[in-house]
């Protein structure tokens, strides 16, 4: 029974790496870089979320839903701000200028709202479900729950939607999507966005189940599911998914029966073989050199 | 319909084409042959906007293009099939046809140009489901071309629709442009293959190094010396 109570609670913090996850990778797919600052972003989408809930007092609903507007908004702006006007740059000055909007985002939090940790409100109600012996809290379950849907919604929308089927095709090839007639900056804005939003549904999920809100907050996370969209296969949204939750369920495992101190040292480990044999990640595609 | 005059592009310090004037007129086939690095494709992609002239105008219908945003060039009716056919090799032959058609608005009539599309090239129909990466490359060339018309061009650029394909394919897509032209869609044609490209061409200019060194019907620059020489061996 502990095990699959371990499995459960992995499979719970799994659901929001894979989450933040999906950022990464989604924006790796159509902006070939990597946004090192989306960590950030899910810190800020918390901030919003203590603030809406704690100093004006407004339900849990609209208050997700202004974080995830403010963080999309965030995430359009950086975009446009700092990326944009390196396009054409070389692939190493996006991601110092990523690392440089992440340290921004820290210190701008810090200047504004302090360095000292706010307790986040309990959002979510306590308890567990009670299956025999097995008993699983509602927060893993709300957690799971929100991944899953999350996961079908955003399927659904890239491979139905005509804004997803130029998602795919800008991925591919831009040039040729601009042939098609797609506007590839508003496609770029686009991605962000929903990344950016994601991030913000993350933050209230991670700040229930960790509740102390603090500038640094989103780096961990961050540095977390991005080594999840890399251990799925980065740019593969199924992989974000798959990445996510296995790295949750090796972290508790790794806790549980090796050590607590070790487990992130084993979660990255884990991360290298899976590389080593795999450079791509699990459903990463190979990428092809043209010739 | 295509005007083109005086064109200049540079790439960073290295100017590609230095100044040509070219026209194609509604309902032509116009080819514009010549050797490797003559500047083909980079004109190709100066009109279709993917880049920016340093100087010169390229008028469609009268309207300046070279200071619209690309993606808005395809709305005006002109489509490019890009060289090495570029389709997306992991969607479907279908999902490939519907982004051709993704600046248009006028729901009912897609299908019923998918199902044109499919009647010129019956082959794309028995591979709709398959994704593009797994069709041969004239499958994938007859794809690019259809890709390209499912926008209702009024003027279609193909660059080099040609390359890489055995000869019997070769006549087979030479005889689909000609078929394209006679449905009334106008036609630029950028060929390294001279010789087929000005027997199905009204008119046809060759491109040598930045330069429009030679312009007449199809027939003249076939007859051509110095065409013979250059392009068409001897």
């Amino acid at each position: 029974m502990e095990f699959f109570s371990y499995l459960i609670n992995g499979l719970g913090l799994g659901s929001v790496y894979a989450i933040i996850a999906l950022g990464y990778t989604m924006v790796y797919g159509i902006a070939k870089m990597l946004n090192f600052a989306h960590g950030d972003v899910i810190m800020v989408g918390a901030y919003v979320v203590f603030f809406a809930l704690s100093s004006f007092n407004l339900p849990l609903i609209p208050g997700v839903l202004l974080s995830v507007a403010v963080c999309t908004v965030l995430g359009i702006t950086i975009e446009r701000l700092a990326y944009k006007p390196l396009r054409q740059a070389s692939s190493l000055s996006v991601l110092i200028t990523a690392i440089g909007v992440s340290y921004f985002l820290q210190n701008a939090a810090q200047l504004l709202w302090s360095s000292s940790t706010k307790v986040f409100p309990a959002v979510f109600p306590s308890g567990s479900l009670e299956l025999g012996s097995l008993s699983i809290s509602y927060l893993t379950l709300i957690t799971i729950a929100t991944c899953v849907l999350v996961m079908v919604c955003l399927t659904l929308f890239i491979n139905r939607t005509k804004t997803g089927r130029a998602m795919r095709a800008c991925s591919e090839d831009k040039g040729a999507s601009t042939l098609m007639g797609i506007n590839v900056n508003r496609i770029i804005s686009i991605t962000f966005a929903i990344g950016s939003g994601l991030a913000a549904i993350a933050s209230v999920l991670l700040c229930a189940a960790y509740p102390s809100v603090y500038p640094t907050l989103g780096a961990m996370p961050g540095i977390k599911a991005f080594t999840a969209a890399v251990f799925g296969g980065i740019g593969s949204i199924p992989g974000a998914f798959l990445g996510g939750l296995l790295l949750g369920v090796i972290e508790i495992f790794a806790k549980a029966y090796i050590s607590t101190q070790l487990s992130d040292a084993i979660v990255f480990a884990v991360l290298i073989i899976v590389l080593l044999i795999k450079p791509s990640g699990l459903l990463g595609r190979r990428i092809r050199e043209k010739v | 319909m295509l005007e083109i005059k005086d064109l200049k592009v540079s790439y960073g310090m290295i100017e590609a084409i230095k100044g040509i004037s070219f026209e194609v007129k509604d309902g032509e086939i116009v080819t514009l042959i010549g050797a490797n690095g003559a500047g083909k494709t980079t004109t190709m992609h100066a009109i279709s906007g993917l880049l920016k002239p340093a100087s010169g105008s390229i008028l469609l219908d009268g309207k300046e293009l070279t200071k619209m945003a690309p993606h808005k060039i395809v709305g005006l009716g002109l489509a490019q099939v890009p060289e090495g056919r570029r389709v997306f090799a992991q969607q479907t032959v279908e999902e490939n046809l519907i982004l051709g058609a993704y600046s248009r608005t006028d729901k009912e009539e897609i299908t019923k140009d998918m199902e044109d599309v499919f009647s010129l090239f019956p082959r794309l129909k028995e591979r709709r489901t398959q994704t593009a990466g797994t069709l041969s490359g004239g499958e994938q060339q007859m794809l690019a071309m259809g890709r390209s018309l499912m926008a209702k061009p009024s003027i279609l650029l193909m660059d080099e629709p040609s390359m890489g394909l055995s000869p019997l394919l070769v006549s087979e897509i030479f005889h689909i442009i000609e078929e394209i032209n006679k449905k009334g869609t106008t036609v630029l044609l950028v060929e390294q293959n001279a010789k087929r490209a000005l027997s199905i061409a009204n008119r046809a200019y060759v491109l040598e190094t930045g330069y429009i060194t030679l312009s007449g019907t199809g027939e003249e620059l076939a007859r051509d010396e110095r065409v013979k020489k250059a392009y068409l061996g001897g």
